[in-house]
C-alpha cells in the first residue's frame, strides 16, 4: 500500500464530508448503505430473529428427547399438525435438527456474527468511511434478508422443511419418496441457500476489499487490530469454500429436478427401481464438507478476533504474542481447507485418505494451542474489568478448550470410529464452535454496543445474569452429553427407547433439557437488556472501555462516513496498554492506555512486535 | 389462530420482563454511566470465576462418578483392545490438559481481577513460551498420529487372511438383512435392478448366478466367535452406517456401492452377559424397566444382553428404530444355526410357480 492510497482516501473522505444526501426513512433504516447501520440490520435478522428461531427449535426437541412421547400443548400449538394430540411427529423432529443447524450454523453464526462485526468494526477500526462498495454490501445483506425469509417460508410448507439433517446427504435429501421434507421443503432449502452464498460472497469480497484498500494513513497490516485481522481471513475462507457448496447445491438441484445422476446411483424405494445410475453420495459428502469444514472455521474466528481484541483492552495488556496471534489464524485458515475428510473417515472412502486427513486435522490443534495458551497469558498480571463483555471472553476460551481437546478423539480416524455420529461429537462441535461462537458474539455485543447505538451502554448487571445462567447451563447441557455419546448413543434419534441398552440413560437426558431450557430463558434476559436498552440505555463516555482502537474516535453520534473531520492517522500498533518507560511510568501520566492514533511520546519505542 | 395467541402471550411476556427490566433499572437511581465494571464488580466475578473452575471440576468428577458405569463394556472384538487403549491415553491426556488449563485460565481470572491503582505487567511477547506450547503439543499430537494412523491401518486392512467369514450387511429404510456366502463362503452377484419383490427377491440376487443360490438371507446375525468377519455393506435406498458399538465397529451403507469393515469377534453373546459390567448394567436397566411399567402400566419385558446392529446416519422418519440382533456364538452353534437355514434356491427361486423372471426384463424396468 502506498501513500498515493492513502492520500487518495483522505481526498474522497474531504469530499465526502460536509454534503450529505438528504436521508429519508428507507435510505437511513432499509436500503442503507452505511456500514453501521447494515451491521445493526445483520445483528437484529441474524441474531435476534433467526437465533430465537434456531435456539427455540433446540428447546422442542430437547423436550422430546427428555421426555419422549410425552404430549405437551406447546407442541401442538407450535407444530400444529406434526404434533397431534401434543405428541410430537418423527418426521418433524428430523425438520427440527434439521432447521435448528442450519440457522444456527448458517444464519446465526455466519451470517449474524461475521456479518455484524465485520460490517461494523472493519470501516471503524481500520480508519474508513466506508466499505469499499457500500452497495454491493447493501446488495449482500439484502440477498441474506431474501434467503432468511426462504428458509423461514419453507417452515410452513405442507410436506414439512427440509428434514435430512443439515448436511443434507442425498439421497435422503434428493428424494421426496425417502421422506417427506425432501420434498418443497427441501427445495425451498437449497434455494435459500444458493442466495445466501450469493450473500457471503459479496460481503466476503467487500471485507477483503476493504481492508487491503481502505486502511489509513500508518496502519500497516502488523498494526491491525486482531479483530481485522481474523474478519479478514475468514473473509478469504469463505471466498474460497462457499462456492463449493454452490456447486454441491447445484448440483443436487439437477439430480433432483432434472434428472441427473451426479450423486445418485442404484436405488430402489417405494417398490420401484429409479433410474440413477452412476453417481455417489461421498461425491456430494466431499463438496459439501470441503465448505463444512471451512465453515466451522468461518464461525470461530472471528469469535477469536472479538475475544482477542476485548481480552487485551479489558486486561489492560497488549495481547500475548501478537505475531503469533496473526500466525496462527493462518495456519488455522490454511489447515481448515485441507481437513474435511474428518467427517468421511466411515463414509466409504479409502481408508488411506482417512490417514491423510487424520494427519492435517490433528496439525490444526497446534496453532489452536498455541491461541489458547496466548489468551491465558495475556490474563497474567493483568489488571482485569471483568464487565460482561470479559466474562464472555474468558468463558469462550474455557469451552473452546474443552470443546477444542476432544477434537483430538474425532479428528483420530481410528478412535472416530466408534463415536462418529454420536452425541459425543455433538458435544464436541457444540462447545467448540456452537457456545464459543455464541460466547464471542455475546462478548462482540456487550463490548461494542455502545459503537453501534451512539453511546448506549447495556445493563452490566443482566449482562452478569446472562454470562454466569448461560456459562453453567452451557456445561450443564453439553458435559454430560459426552458420555451419552460414549455409551453409543447415535445422533439424531426421535427417541431411545427402541434400545433398552440405552434406557438407563434416560435421566441424563432429562438434566441436559432442564439446563438448556434454563439456558434458553437466560437468552431472554440478553433479549430485554438487548431492546431495553436501545431506547432507554445510558448514553456512557466516548470510550467506555478506554480502548485503543479507532472506533472509539469515531462520532458517538452516527454520521456517515464515521468521522467529522480528518480519519486519524494511526502511530502504533493497538496494544499499547499500560506500557510503561524505564521508571515504570505510563507514558502518558494517570493513563494506561495509549490509542492508536496518539503519536510515539518522547522516549517512546514502538514495540518490535 | 393458536399460533396468532401464542405470539401474542410471547410479546407479553417480552414486554413484562422489559418492565421488570424497568423497575431493576430504576431501584438503581444515581447510578448513571455506571454501566462500566467498578472494584466491586470486578471482585465478585473474580470470586465467580473461581468458583466457576470449582464447577468445572464438580460436574466433571459427578459426571465420572455418575455417568462412567454406562459407558460402553469391554470390546468384544480383536481390534476393540487396542482401539480402548488408544482412547484411554486419549482421554488421559485430554484430562490433564483440561483439568491444567482451566485451573490458570480461571484463577488468573480471580486474581488478576482489576483494582484502582493495580499495574497491569506490560507484556507483549516471549519466544521462548511460545516456541515451548508449540513444540509440546507437537510432541504428544506426534505421538497419538503415529498410534493413531498405525491401529486405523490395521483395521481397515480388510483382506481374506485367515478364511474370513463373508457377511453381507443390507441397508434398507427401516430396517436390517444379512446375508451369508453359504456353503463357498461366496456372495452371489446382486444389483437393486434385479430386486423382485413378488418372488421375494429383496436383495436383488442375480437368479443366474450359481454363486448366488447357496447364500443365506437372514434377520438376524449369528457369528461364530474366534472366526474373522469381512462385511461387505450395501444399502438399496439412502445412506445408512452400520453401527455396532460393542465391537467398536461401524461403516455407512452407500447406495451405488459396496463398503467393507471386517473384525472378529472374541466373546460369544453368553460370555458378555456374564461380564460383571453388563451383569451390573443389566440389572440397573431391568429395575428402570420394572419402574417404568408400574407407573405407566406399560408392558415392558425384562431386558437381556445382546450385541446390537444400529443404523448410525440419519435415513428418515424410522432412522431411530433401526436394529438388528446380533449373535456371537461357539463355532459349533453356528453352524448348527445355519444348518437349519434355507438358502436363497429353496427359498426363493423355488416356490417360483409363475414362469422364471428373466433378469434382463427386470433390469429394463430402470431403464
Amino acid at each position: 500500500m502506498s501513500a498515493t492510497a492513502h492520500a487518495h482516501v483522505d481526498d474522497h473522505a474531504h469530499d465526502d464530508h460536509g454534503h450529505h444526501h438528504k436521508e429519508t426513512f428507507v435510505t437511513k433504516y432499509i436500503f442503507s448503505q452505511d456500514h453501521k447501520m447494515i451491521a445493526k440490520q445483520y445483528l437484529i435478522t441474524g441474531v435476534l430473529v433467526m437465533g430465537f428461531i434456531g435456539i427455540a427449535m433446540s428447546l422442542l426437541f430437547r423436550m422430546q428427547l427428555a421426555w419422549p412421547g410425552e404430549s405437551f400443548p406447546i407442541f401442538e400449538t407450535l407444530l400444529g399438525k406434526w404434533a397431534p394430540g401434543g405428541v410430537m411427529d418423527a418426521d418433524i423432529y428430523l425438520a427440527l435438527v434439521t432447521m435448528h443447524g442450519t440457522i444456527m450454523v448458517f444464519f446465526v453464526l455466519t451470517a449474524g456474527l461475521s456479518g455484524t462485526f465485520s460490517n461494523l468494526l472493519i470501516p471503524l477500526q481500520i480508519g474508513a468511511r466506508d466499505m469499499a462498495s457500500g452497495f454491493l454490501n447493501m446488495v449482500s445483506f439484502w440477498l441474506f434478508f431474501v434467503s432468511a425469509v426462504i428458509m423461514v417460508i419453507s417452515l410452513f410448507v405442507e410436506a414439512g422443511p427440509a428434514a435430512a439433517g443439515w448436511t443434507i446427504y442425498p439421497p435422503l435429501s434428493a428424494l421426496p419418496m425417502a421422506q417427506p421434507g425432501s420434498g418443497l421443503g427441501m427445495t425451498l432449502w437449497l434455494s435459500s441457500m444458493a442466495i445466501f452464498i450469493a450473500s457471503s460472497l459479496l460481503g466476503s469480497l467487500n471485507y477483503i476489499v476493504t481492508v487491503i484498500n481502505l486502511r489509513t494513513k500508518g496502519m500497516s497490516m502488523t498494526r491491525l487490530p486482531l479483530t481485522i485481522w481474523a474478519f479478514f481471513v475468514t473473509a478469504i475462507i469463505g471466498v474460497i469454500s462457499f462456492p463449493v457448496l454452490l456447486s454441491a447445491a447445484l448440483l443436487l438441484i439437477m439430480d433432483r429436478s432434472f434428472g441427473t445422476s451426479f450423486f445418485l446411483s442404484d436405488i430402489f424405494i417405494q417398490g420401484e427401481v429409479l433410474h440413477y445410475q452412476g453417481g455417489s453420495p461421498v461425491l456430494f459428502e466431499h463438496l459439501f464438507w470441503f465448505l463444512g469444514h471451512p465453515e466451522v472455521y468461518i464461525v470461530i474466528l472471528p469469535a477469536m478476533g472479538l475475544v482477542s481484541e476485548i481480552m487485551a483492552t479489558s486486561a489492560r495488556k497488549p495481547i500475548f504474542g501478537y505475531r503469533a496471534m496473526i500466525a496462527s489464524i493462518l495456519a488455522i485458515a490454511f489447515l481448515s481447507t485441507i481437513v474435511w475428510g474428518h467427517h468421511m473417515f466411515i463414509s466409504g472412502m479409502n481408508p488411506f485418505l482417512g490417514s491423510v486427513f487424520t494427519f492435517t486435522t490433528l496439525l490444526i490443534a497446534i496453532p489452536s494451542a498455541v491461541k489458547a495458551f496466548n489468551w491465558i497469558t495475556t490474563l497474567w498480571k493483568g489488571n482485569l474489568q471483568l464487565n460482561p463483555a470479559m466474562l464472555f471472553s474468558i468463558g469462550f476460551v474455557s469451552t473452546f478448550i474443552t470443546g477444542g481437546l476432544t477434537g483430538i478423539v474425532l479428528g483420530d480416524s481410528t478412535l472416530d470410529i466408534n463415536v462418529h455420529d454420536t452425541y459425543f461429537v455433538i458435544a464436541h462441535f457444540h462447545l467448540v464452535m456452537g457456545i464459543s461462537a455464541l460466547y464471542g458474539l455475546f462478548a462482540g455485543v456487550y463490548h461494542w454496543f455502545p459503537v453501534m447505538f451512539e453511546g448506549k451502554l447495556l445493563n452490566k448487571n443482566l449482562g452478569y445474569v446472562h454470562f454466569w445462567v448461560t456459562a453453567i447451563c452451557a456445561y450443564g447441557v453439553f458435559f454430560p452429553m459426552h458420555f451419552v455419546g460414549m455409551a453409543g448413543v447415535p445422533r439424531r434419534y426421535y427417541e431411545n427407547t427402541a434400545f433398552p441398552m440405552f434406557d438407563e440413560l434416560a435421566d441424563i437426558q432429562v438434566l441436559m433439557t432442564v439446563f438448556a431450557i434454563i439456558a434458553g430463558a437466560a437468552q431472554l434476559v440478553f433479549v430485554a437488556n438487548f431492546i431495553y436498552s436501545i431506547f432507554y440505555g445510558k448514553v456512557g463516555p466516548v470510550n467506555p472501555w478506554k480502548s485503543n482502537t479507532l472506533e472509539w474516535t469515531a462520532e458517538q453520534k452516527h454520521v456517515h462516513g464515521n468521522w467529522a473531520g480528518a480519519i486519524p492517522e494511526v502511530h502504533r500498533w493497538s496494544y499499547d496498554y499500560s506500557k510503561v518507560d524505564e521508571n515504570g511510568e505510563y507514558y502518558i501520566p494517570g493513563q494506561d492506555y495509549i490509542p492508536q492514533h496518539i503519536p510515539l511520546q518522547e522516549n517512546e519505542e514502538e514495540m518490535s512486535h | 389462530m393458536t399460533t396468532l395467541l401464542t405470539l401474542a402471550v410471547l410479546v407479553l411476556v417480552a414486554i413484562a420482563i422489559w418492565q421488570l427490566t424497568k423497575i431493576f433499572e430504576l431501584s438503581q437511581l444515581k447510578t448513571e454511566n455506571h454501566q462500566i465494571a467498578t472494584d466491586s464488580d470486578n471482585k465478585n466475578n473474580g470470586y465467580m470465576l473461581f468458583a466457576f473452575l470449582v464447577f468445572i471440576y464438580g460436574i466433571t468428577i459427578f459426571s465420572f462418578w455418575k455417568y462412567s458405569k454406562f459407558l460402553l463394556p469391554e470390546a468384544g472384538s480383536a481390534h476393540g483392545e487396542e482401539y480402548d487403549s488408544l482412547m484411554l491415553v486419549s482421554m488421559v491426556i485430554i484430562f490433564i490438559v483440561q483439568t491444567l488449563t482451566q485451573a490458570l485460565l480461571h484463577y488468573f481470572g480471580y486474581k488478576y481481577s482489576g483494582k484502582k491503582g493495580q499495574k497491569a505487567l506490560f507484556y507483549a511477547d516471549n519466544d521462548r513460551l511460545e516456541f515451548i506450547w508449540t513444540i509440546i503439543p507437537v510432541i504428544v499430537l506426534a505421538g497419538l498420529i503415529l498410534w493413531g494412523l498405525y491401529t486405523w491401518t490395521t483395521i481397515m486392512d480388510v483382506n481374506d487372511e485367515d478364511d474370513p467369514l463373508i457377511v453381507e450387511l443390507y441397508a434398507q429404510q427401516f430396517n436390517w438383512t444379512a446375508r451369508y456366502g453359504g456353503g463357498d463362503n461366496v456372495l452371489g452377484g446382486s444389483n437393486v435392478r434385479m430386486i423382485d419383490i413378488d418372488k421375494a427377491n429383496v436383495l436383488g440376487l442375480d437368479e443366474s448366478d450359481t454363486y448366488a443360490h447357496d447364500d443365506v438371507i437372514v434377520k438376524e446375525l449369528h457369528l461364530p466367535v474366534g472366526r474373522k468377519v469381512n462385511f461387505k455393506m450395501r444399502s438399496q435406498d439412502v445412506l445408512h452406517s452400520a453401527y455396532m458399538p460393542h465391537f467398536r465397529a461401524q461403516m455407512n451403507c452407500v447406495p451405488g456401492m459396496i463398503t467393507e469393515f471386517s473384525f472378529t469377534p472374541i466373546y460369544t453373546t453368553e460370555e458378555m452377559r456374564s461380564n460383571p459390567d453388563v451383569l451390573d448394567k443389566v440389572k440397573r436397566t431391568n429395575k428402570i424397566r420394572a419402574e417404568k411399567a408400574a407407573s405407566t402400566g406399560e408392558a415392558l419385558d425384562p431386558w437381556e444382553f445382546d450385541y446390537i446392529l444400529l443404523c448410525n446416519k440419519i435415513c428418515g422418519k424410522s432412522h431411530y428404530n433401526m436394529q438388528m440382533k446380533i449373535i456371537v456364538e461357539t463355532e459349533e452353534e453356528y453352524n448348527a444355526w445355519m444348518k437349519d437355514q434355507s438358502t436363497f434356491a429353496e427359498t426363493v427361486m423355488k416356490d417360483d410357480t409363475a414362469p422364471a423372471f428373466n433378469t434382463v426384463s427386470s433390469v429394463s424396468v430402470g431403464e
